[in-house]
C-alpha cells in the first residue's frame, strides 16, 4: 500500500512546486523562480545545462518574466531540482498563492525610472512569495508612468513616482520644466516656477530635465489594486494617494493581502472579492494602513 | 540668446529620435570644454527628451529659447568628462 501511495503522482503538489504538466504524458515544464526579470549568468548557465541534459534543449520565456524548462521527465524531477540548486535556481510556483513579482529595470538602469524596482520586487518576493491565498496573486513593479511593466494588470501594481518641490535658489529660469511637463502643470511667471499640484501627476519629468536640479524630490509609489488580465480583464484602480516610504508601502500591501485572505472565496480573484464585499470597505482598510 | 556667446550651432529639426540626440552629441563632441552650442530642435518629443539626454551626458544646459515657430533653441555648454 505504502509503495502505491508513494508511486502515485501527486500532480497538484508538483504544479504547486512549479512543475507544470504538459500535454505529453510524464513530461513537465519546470517553472524557475525569477524576481523582477533578472537572472545572473550563473543562473542562465545552469538553466541551459539542465535544459540540455534533462529537457529537449530549449527554454520558454513566460509572459511574466519567468523561465520554464519544458520536457522534464517525471523520474528526473528530484535530480533536476538538485541540479538547479547548484546554480542558485529554485523552482517557481503556480496555484492560489503569491506569484512571480515582475519589474521593469527601474532607476538603477533606466533614465526614466523613479524608483529602484528590482529592490522593491526582491523585498515583495521575500515578504510574500508563495503565500497561500484564495486565488493567484500578482505583483508588478514599474519605475515610472511610461509603465513598461503594465502595473495595472496586476492584483497589486506599484508605479514609481517623484514628488517635486521647486527650489528657487538653484533655478536658472531656462524654461525646460514648463516645456517637458505633459500635464501643463507648470507655468513660469516673472521668473517663478508655479506648480499646479491638482494637475501634477508626479511623473518626475521636470526634475529629471532640470539642468541645475532645482527641485527637491521624494521617491514615491503609486499603487493600483484589483487588476486582472486573463479570462476577465480589468484595470487595477488607485484609491489612495502617493506613498512616500517603504514602511508605508508595506503597511498598505500587507493590508491588501490580509483583506484578500480574510474575505476572498476560493477561486475568486482579488478584483471580484473587492467588488463583492464592497469597494468602500476595502478602501477604508487601505486608508487606515496608509495613515498608519 | 544675446546673453551667451554661441560658438557653434546645429539644427536637429530635420531628423527624428534617436538621431536627434546623436546629431546633437556629435556636434558637442566637436567643441572644446566650456564652448557653447545652440541646438535647434522641434516641439514635442525632441524638446521633451533631448535636453534630458544632454544633461545625463554631463553637459550644462543654460537656456531654452522658444522661437515661436514650433521650434526651440537649446543653449548648451560643453563639459568635458
Amino acid at each position: 500500500m505504502e509503495s502505491d501511495k508513494t508511486m502515485a503522482v501527486d500532480y497538484k503538489t508538483l504544479k504547486n512546486g512549479g512543475f507544470m504538466r504538459q500535454k505529453q504524458k510524464n513530461n513537465f515544464s519546470l517553472r524557475i523562480a525569477v524576481v523582477g526579470g533578472n537572472l545572473t549568468t550563473e543562473n542562465l548557465v545552469k538553466i541551459a545545462e539542465v535544459a540540455e541534459k534533462y529537457g529537449d534543449g530549449h527554454v520558454h520565456l513566460t509572459s511574466r518574466q519567468g523561465v520554464e524548462i519544458p520536457f522534464i521527465k517525471l523520474e528526473d524531477i528530484d535530480a533536476v531540482k538538485e541540479e538547479l540548486a547548484k546554480g542558485d535556481c529554485r523552482p517557481g510556483v503556480c496555484g492560489p498563492r503569491v506569484r512571480t513579482v515582475t519589474a521593469c529595470q527601474g532607476n538603477q538602469i533606466c533614465p526614466s525610472g523613479n524608483i529602484d524596482t528590482y529592490d522593491i520586487a526582491k523585498k515583495i518576493d521575500e515578504r510574500y512569495f508563495g503565500r497561500e491565498l484564495p486565488h493567484k496573486f500578482k505583483f508588478g513593479v514599474t519605475g515610472c508612468r511610461n509603465n513598461c511593466l503594465k502595473a495595472e494588470e496586476n492584483d497589486v501594481g506599484i508605479k514609481g513616482a517623484l514628488a517635486v518641490d521647486w527650489k528657487e535658489s538653484e533655478c536658472i529660469n531656462c524654461g525646460l520644466c514648463e516645456k517637458v511637463c505633459r500635464e501643463d502643470a507648470i507655468t513660469i511667471k516673472d521668473g517663478k516656477v508655479v506648480v499646479d499640484y491638482k494637475k501634477c501627476n508626479s511623473c518626475g519629468r521636470c526634475a529629471k530635465s532640470c539642468p541645475t536640479d532645482a527641485w527637491d524630490t521624494t521617491e514615491a509609489y503609486e499603487l493600483s489594486f484589483g487588476g486582472t488580465f486573463g479570462n476577465h480583464i480589468a484595470k487595477g484602480v488607485n484609491p489612495i494617494g502617493l506613498i512616500t516610504s517603504e514602511e508605508q508601502l508595506f503597511r498598505v500591501t500587507d493590508a491588501a493581502i490580509e483583506y484578500f485572505k480574510e474575505n476572498g472565496n476560493a477561486g475568486e480573484r482579488f478584483k471580484f472579492t473587492i467588488d463583492r464585499v464592497g469597494r468602500e470597505d476595502f478602501y477604508k482598510k487601505l486608508k487606515e494602513a496608509y495613515d498608519g | 540668446m544675446a546673453d551667451f556667446k554661441i560658438d557653434d550651432s546645429v539644427d536637429i529639426t530635420d531628423v527624428v529620435c534617436p538621431v536627434t540626440f546623436v546629431k546633437a552629441k556629435v556636434a558637442l563632441e566637436e567643441l572644446d570644454d566650456g564652448q557653447i552650442l545652440a541646438i535647434k530642435l522641434n516641439d514635442g518629443e525632441p524638446v521633451q527628451n533631448v535636453p534630458r539626454s544632454i544633461k545625463e551626458e554631463g553637459h550644462k544646459i543654460l537656456r531654452l529659447v522658444d522661437n515661436e515657430d514650433e521650434t526651440f533653441t537649446l543653449i548648451v555648454q560643453k563639459v568635458e568628462e
